[in-house]
């Protein structure tokens, strides 16, 4: 187990490299200056002296790999560089916009266990019947209804027709709650999000638990327990339901990236102060540091989110043994 | 099915890979009726500047309605209504659909190319090469691209072509793993033993021998890269950083929207029911082209 411990932790080192690299050229692609940011349209235009001070106190008219390997160095001692629009360093603004999305993203996925999981156990156990064809209908809309189109109707129909919840932001800015009500504020703001973000991953992951509950039922150890006698409770609960999980820890971290973009594209729907409108808001304004430091901590979420699936999966099926 | 076994040495030879797909896939009533709706999408899309009964972008400034900007919803003789310019969104549909297949099924083109290369140099190579490769692909499958697609779209010049390399080039990953994985299993079988017996080179080989045996899993990852793309280009283009406006495509009619979503909900919902239809049909295909293809699974 250290073992593999140890070797699995060492693959997501050149792994972040490689995503860095890949980030990086792609960024670096571009053929505007980044200085352009840091000039004030409302004072006359800076020398050519002073330009090309600021050129070489950027670094920018070094070599790439040269810049690189600065970035790279800084970034190993927490350092992701100064964001040219916000003026102050990128780690401050990930930080403070960090929290929001976590917040957003785990709520997601607390949702989407606690619904799909179940969903598709009973959608396997009556299979073909209505609620099977129904649940399949719905799974499928769910499926192909972008979420931001999901968000417009949620927005439509829960905020301005029902006037139930909030549809923008994260706080009530006209009020300033504190204590439990703080909480209710947030909690308020952070339900049509949820939903939204997680209306696609609810579906995808019903369906896959259904089918690999399928695929167990039809399994041989299955018939087995039955001809023994034993009762359809036992079989599903002792016999079938643990091996029909399995998969569902491989889903689990397949579907993070999904999870990261989906996030992204709702924080932007819903005006909520997360990472994706800061990296919208950075990619409009070529804030290139930003959006290096956006990508690169998303990815390490992606990378350990895979690597968690993986442990757990190890954890979970004692037949797997990495040596 | 009955006289199968009699007719057996006569319909061997005409049943080919694609004549049995076909049969099989045309009892799958849900994906063959996703197919004859896409179909039916895709020649309005293409015929959309014979059909669109207006011009998608035409601005009357003087039309008192486009002064006013006040959206008018469905009537005879706009089926779809119009937006807030007075645009009739029936032909803005038309044109925007064109734009967002055309942008799936450029992007899926993009994809089958790198893919293919990609996974038949992996497979065929094997070894040094292959792990090579295939750290290359956990770098493009871990990597946020959502971000990227806006970095990148944001920098490069916002126009159709550049979202179409885009969305193309991060979409490639599950075609190049299928046909490595194919290509691993197939190199080992003696009738490829036999053809290098013959003295077939290694262009024959993976031309000939390997790459039309891969061909089932590269068409079902293909399909699923459409809607996919089709996805992405209508979240980017929302955000404004997609196809750029004038031009009409799904998602920057949504965008279109954004500001009238309270009063007028047309505008939101032709796009976005378009969108949806459009995806749902592509994985309906998929689904039954998987199932199609694979001769192991039976229908019930």
């Amino acid at each position: 187990m250290t073992r593999f411990l140890i070797r699995r932790v060492v693959q997501t080192i050149p792994l972040l490299i490689g995503i860095s690299i890949l980030a990086f050229l792609i960024i670096r692609l571009a053929p505007g200056d980044p200085t352009v940011v840091y000039i004030d349209p409302n004072k006359p235009p800076p020398s050519a002296e002073d330009l090309a001070r600021l050129r070489a106190d950027l670094g920018i008219d070094d070599p790439l790999p040269v810049q690189y390997v600065r970035w790279l160095g800084n970034a190993v001692q927490g350092d992701l560089g100064f964001s040219l629009s916000g003026r102050r360093p990128v780690t401050d603004e990930i930080g403070e916009r960090l929290p929001n999305t976590a917040l957003l993203g785990f709520t997601s996925l607390a949702l989407t266990v606690i619904l799909a999981i179940p969903v598709g156990i009973l959608s396997a156990i009556y299979r073909y019947t209505v609620f099977d064809y129904v649940i399949t209908v719905v799974s499928f809309i769910g499926l192909s209804v972008p979420g931001f189109v999901v968000a417009l109707f949620l927005i439509q129909v829960f905020a301005v027709e029902l006037g139930w919840l909030p549809s923008t932001g994260m706080h009530d800015v006209r009020e300033n709650y504190e204590g439990w009500r703080a909480v209710r504020d947030v909690a308020e703001h952070l339900v049509l999000p949820t939903i939204a973000l997680s209306a696609a991953s609810i579906a995808r992951w019903a369906r896959y638990q259904r089918s690999s509950l399928l695929d167990v039922l039809n399994q041989d150890y299955i018939r087995t327990a039955r001809a023994k006698g034993a009762r359809e409770r036992r079989v599903l609960r002792v016999h079938a339901l643990r091996n029909a999980l399995l998969p569902m820890i491989t889903i689990g971290g397949l579907s993070i990236p999904q999870l990261v973009s989906g996030a992204f594209i709702i924080e932007f729907v819903f005006g909520w102060p997360g990472m994706g409108r800061l990296a919208v808001n950075a990619a409009l304004r070529r804030d290139y540091p930003v959006i290096m430091g956006v990508t690169m901590i998303s990815a390490i979420f992606i990378v350990l989110g895979n690597f968690l699936a993986d442990l757990a999966y190890h954890w979970a099926d004692p037949r797997i043994r990495y040596e | 099915m009955s006289n199968a076994v009699i007719t057996l040495d006569a319909d061997a030879r005409q049943d080919s890979l694609w004549r049995l797909t076909w049969r099989s896939f045309r009892r799958h009533r849900l994906a063959l009726f996703s197919l004859v709706l896409l179909v039916v999408l895709g020649t309005l899309a293409l015929f959309a500047h014979q059909i669109a009964p207006y011009n998608p972008n035409d601005i009357d400034p003087r039309n008192p309605l486009v002064v006013r900007g006040t959206p008018q919803p469905p009537s005879l003789e706009h089926p779809f209504g119009t937006d807030n310019y007075n645009r009739d969104l029936f032909s803005r549909a038309l044109y925007g659909m064109r734009v967002s297949l055309g942008v799936g099924f450029m992007a899926m083109l993009i994809s089958i190319i790198v893919g293919v290369l990609v996974g038949a140099v992996a497979g065929y190579a094997g070894g040094m090469v292959d792990n090579v490769l295939m750290r290359v692909v956990d770098v493009f499958l871990s990597v946020p691209s959502f971000i990227l697609f806006l970095a990148l779209n944001a920098i490069l010049d916002p126009s159709i072509w550049n979202l179409i390399l885009i969305l193309g080039f991060f979409s490639w990953m599950d075609v190049a793993r299928l046909v490595r994985a194919e290509f691993m299993a197939l190199k080992e079988r003696d009738y490829m033993l036999a053809a290098r017996a013959v003295g077939a080179q290694s262009r024959r080989l993976i031309l000939h021998h390997l790459l039309p045996n891969a061909l089932s899993p590269i068409v079902v990852a293909a399909t699923l890269v459409v809607p996919s793309a089709i996805l992405s280009e209508s979240a980017l283009s929302y955000i404004g950083l997609g196809v750029p406006p004038p031009d009409a495509s799904l998602g920057n009619m949504l965008e279109d929207a954004k500001a009238w979503m309270l009063t007028a909900w047309w505008m939101w919902v032709v796009p976005g029911a378009l969108i949806s239809i459009i995806v749902l049909a592509f994985n309906f295909v998929g689904d039954g082209l998987r199932d199609a293809f694979d001769p192991t699974l039976t229908r019930r």
